[in-house]
Formats: structure tokens, C-alpha cells, sequence
């Protein structure tokens, strides 16, 4: 018997009204497999994530993390909606990094990160405190426990988000154009620490960027976007270097020019 | 002369206990408006189906009189079985009053939560109640304290409102000393100059506070 995947997506389909963003997206990924999405703007990319997160509803289909319904549950044999109880039990193995950070800006960096552990998962708060030095370590902010967002750079502020995510023990991490509102001299800083975490966790990553460097040389496997469907995906050595689909070669082409 | 310093003097230590009456009022009125009014606002997020019946009900409280809702509850209510003595049933009227209108000023303060906040919170499986109590509230009050302290102020001065249903606060202790001695001037204007007084001093008060709130918030 094959493994479970970590996330499956079974014909899921999203729409706003008479606009539809998702159609019947059909996407598996591995345990501990880097995903990156790619795509133009609209193409529903960021959907993905947001629907894997809860933050979205579905109109269609069933996401399932390893092998149990999110977006539903059994009851009497059949699948149906899930309540908040069922949804919260199932995302707690997912953590998600905004592109615009959203930490609490009342609560310093360590702060940050012990109210969901001591909240949601009971932990004492000296454990959680001392769990979130040791993160806030692993991402270069060892002194800034202590501070408030609105006393950080972006890049470091991103990086809070990272351990903060992180302090809830995630299985799945979600990044939503983590670097996109950074200013280009701090991307890289946040980008290192993405890595660390690829070389340092079995963590499964479904990342959505613009940074195509990175997802060539970070993910597994790269998805590009178009129209609401998986147009092409592959190894990135592959997606990037030959592209088969039109719509790819279009996409990469214009984003070369760009630079 | 009009101005009579010996009875001003005599019927001050009256006032004075009048006084304490209305700022009781007040405070219970303003506990009652405050907390309600917050219960209403996050209610109306928290469960989405209940929008339209707080809708209507907060519309209904702030388009009738606050005198029609004190001899509401004063005179009505006993004919449905519910007997309130009339400081219960004034300070009652007056927080539900007001807590049609502070919900309306916390739901403004909900509204400025960025939609991030939010999502953060989803994202790292807060409860609802976690959420408001830990992430939203703490960040949507700060602003909207001076809207809530114009409420507060508001409330005050209508407090005389209560003297239609006899609660023996500073209004209708003036008027008690007015028709019992004739004379008017003195109890009237030194019931005014109370609520001047506790006005201004309210005012000070709130803006101190806000700027507390500010430096605490602006970190």
C-alpha cells in the first residue's frame, strides 16, 4: 500500500458568484514534498492555500489531510459538511505565513508566539516560552523577544510569523508570498530561513512566490497556475527548463523580462 | 438679591447626597451599557445569523426616547409580572439605552481589525472566544475609548431623566426643595453647576486615559 498523501485535493472547485477561481483542482502532496505554485495574478493560487487553511470555503469537492476529511466529516457512512469542532481538530496540522505578516501588533515577537500554544494546546507557559526562544533562535531573532512588531523590519517581522507558525507544531506549512511585501534587500534573510526549514524539518511546504529562483531551487515540485487549473507541473528542472505547455513558456518568458 | 448663600449652603449637604445617587446611576447605567453594548457587537460577528435581530433591535432602542424606555420599564413591565423598584428600572432603561449606541461604537472598532488579523488567528486555530478576547478586543477598544467616554458623558446628563419616575437623584431633589421652600434658583443652578463640574472633570479624565491607550498602543 502507497502512503497517504499529506494533502490531497479531490476535485475541488471555488467560485465567487459567477466568477469560478478553482476548477475541479485534482493536487496530491507527499509527506515532506516542497511544493511551489506559480502562476499570473488571478490564476487562483493563492485560493489554494487559503481554502487549505480554512479560510476559504469550498464549493466542490473534498481537501483531505492525511487521509481525513478537512473541508468534511463522516457521518453514517457519508461525508458531510464539517462543523468548527471537526475543522479545528484537522488544521492544527497545518501553519500558514501571510505575505503581509499579520502578527499581533499588541504582543511582543515572544508573545507572539506562545499565545496559540498556551491557548490552544494547554501548554504551560514556561514550556511555551522556552519552546519559542529556541524558534525564535532558529530564525536569527534570539534578542528580539522582547520587542514589538512595529519595532521590526519586515524581514524580521516575517520571521516572527515563521516561528510563530512553527510553535504549533505544524505538519503542512503554507507560504502565501512570504517576501512579496518585503523590500528586496530583506528577502533574502526570510528566504534563508525557509530553507533552514526544509533542510532541518520533515515538514510538508506549499509555497505560493514569485521568486522563481527559489522555487527552482528549493521545491520538489513546481505547479503553475492558469485559469483556475494546474496548466503544467513538474521538477522544477524540468518546468523551468523545458516548459511544454504554451501558457508556461509564456508566463516564464514574461517573468525573465521583468527580471 | 436672588441669590441666597445661607440656603444654598443649607440644602447643599441634600445635594450632596442626590449627587451620589446620579453618579451611581451613572456608573451602573454605564457598566451595564458598556458590557452589553460589547456583548451585542461581538455577538453579531460571532454568530453571523443573529445580524439582522441585533440590527433591529439596536434601531428600535435608538429611535424611541429614553424617557419612553424609563417609564417602560417602570410601568409596563409590572404588568407583564416584572416588578423593578425605580432606581433598578431607570439604571436598567439607561444601560440598555446606551448599549444600543456603544455597540454601534464597538463594531466600528471590530470593523478597523485588519482582515489579517483575523485569518492569523484561523490560522493558529484560536478559539473564537481566544480570539476576541486576546486578538480583537484588545486592539479594537483603544480607539474607539474616546467615542465610548463621549457616551459616558452623554449618559451623565441624562441622568435628570430619572426624576420622572421619582428616583431621588439631583434633579428630583432640587425639585423637591424647590416646591417644598419656592425657591428654585439655588437648587437648580447648583444641580447645574454639578453637572458642569463632573463634565468637565469626565472629559479630562477620558482624554488623559486616551493618551495612555495611545502610548501603550503606538509601541
Amino acid at each position: 500500500m502507497t502512503e497517504q498523501p499529506m494533502v490531497r485535493f479531490e476535485n475541488v472547485s471555488k467560485r465567487y458568484g459567477a466568477l469560478t477561481v478553482l476548477d475541479g483542482l485534482d493536487l496530491e502532496i507527499k509527506r515532506g514534498e516542497k511544493v511551489s505554485v506559480i502562476g499570473p495574478s488571478g490564476s487562483g493560487k493563492t485560493t489554494v492555500l487559503r481554502m487549505l487553511m480554512t479560510l476559504e470555503t469550498i464549493n466542490d469537492g473534498v481537501i483531505w489531510v492525511e487521509g481525513e476529511p478537512l473541508t468534511h466529516m463522516h457521518r453514517n457512512g457519508k461525508l458531510v459538511p464539517a462543523d468548527i469542532n471537526h475543522i479545528r481538530k484537522i488544521r492544527a496540522k497545518i501553519g500558514m505565513v501571510f505575505q503581509s505578516f499579520n502578527l499581533f501588533p499588541h504582543m511582543t515577537a515572544m508573545a507572539n508566539c506562545i499565545e496559540a500554544p498556551i491557548t490552544v494546546l494547554g501548554m504551560k507557559r514556561a514550556d511555551a516560552e522556552a519552546r519559542a526562544a529556541d524558534l525564535l533562535e532558529m530564525v536569527g531573532l534570539g534578542q528580539k523577544k522582547g520587542h514589538y512588531p512595529s519595532q521590526l523590519s519586515g524581514g524580521q517581522q516575517q520571521r516572527v510569523a515563521i516561528a510563530r507558525a512553527l510553535a504549533m507544531r505544524p505538519k503542512i506549512m503554507l507560504f502565501d508570498e512570504v517576501t512579496s511585501a518585503l523590500d528586496p534587500e530583506l528577502v533574502g534573510e526570510v528566504l534563508e530561513v525557509i530553507r533552514k526549514l526544509g533542510r532541518e524539518h520533515d515538514l510538508t511546504m506549499l509555497m505560493v512566490t514569485h521568486q522563481m529562483g527559489f522555487a527552482k531551487e528549493f521545491s520538489d515540485r513546481v505547479c503553475f497556475f492558469h485559469a483556475g487549473k494546474i496548466c503544467e507541473q513538474g521538477p522544477p528542472k524540468e518546468l523551468f527548463g523545458a516548459p511544454k505547455n504554451e501558457r508556461t513558456q509564456q508566463f516564464l518568458r514574461a517573468v525573465l523580462e521583468a527580471g | 438679591m436672588i441669590w441666597d448663600w445661607a440656603f444654598a449652603f443649607e440644602i447643599l449637604p441634600v445635594l450632596g447626597r442626590a449627587a451620589i445617587v446620579t453618579i451611581e446611576a451613572t456608573l451602573l447605567g454605564f457598566i451595564i451599557a458598556a458590557l452589553l453594548g460589547l456583548v451585542l457587537a461581538v455577538v453579531r460577528i460571532a454568530v453571523p445569523w443573529t445580524g439582522w435581530t441585533i440590527s433591529v433591535l439596536v434601531e428600535l432602542i435608538r429611535s424611541t426616547p429614553l424617557l419612553i424606555q424609563i417609564f417602560f420599564l417602570y410601568f409596563v413591565l409590572p404588568k407583564f409580572g416584572v416588578v423593578l423598584d425605580a432606581f433598578t428600572a431607570g439604571v436598567l432603561a439607561i444601560g440598555i439605552h446606551y448599549a444600543a449606541y456603544c455597540s454601534e461604537v464597538y463594531r466600528a472598532g471590530f470593523d478597523n481589525i485588519h482582515r489579517g488579523q483575523w485569518e492569523a488567528a484561523i490560522a493558529l486555530n484560536l478559539s473564537s472566544w481566544t480570539t476576541f478576547k486576546d486578538i480583537i478586543i484588545p486592539q479594537a477598544i483603544p480607539p474607539i475609548v474616546p467615542a465610548l467616554g463621549n457616551y459616558l458623558v452623554a449618559l451623565f446628563k441624562e441622568t435628570p431623566l430619572l426624576s420622572a419616575i421619582a428616583v431621588l437623584e439631583l434633579m428630583q431633589t432640587a425639585k423637591i426643595i424647590g416646591s417644598e421652600t419656592f425657591r428654585y434658583t439655588e437648587p437648580i443652578t447648583l444641580v447645574g453647576l454639578f453637572f458642569l463640574a463632573m463634565s468637565l472633570v469626565s472629559a479630562a479624565l477620558i482624554r488623559s486615559l486616551e493618551g495612555v491607550l495611545n502610548r501603550r498602543t503606538m509601541r
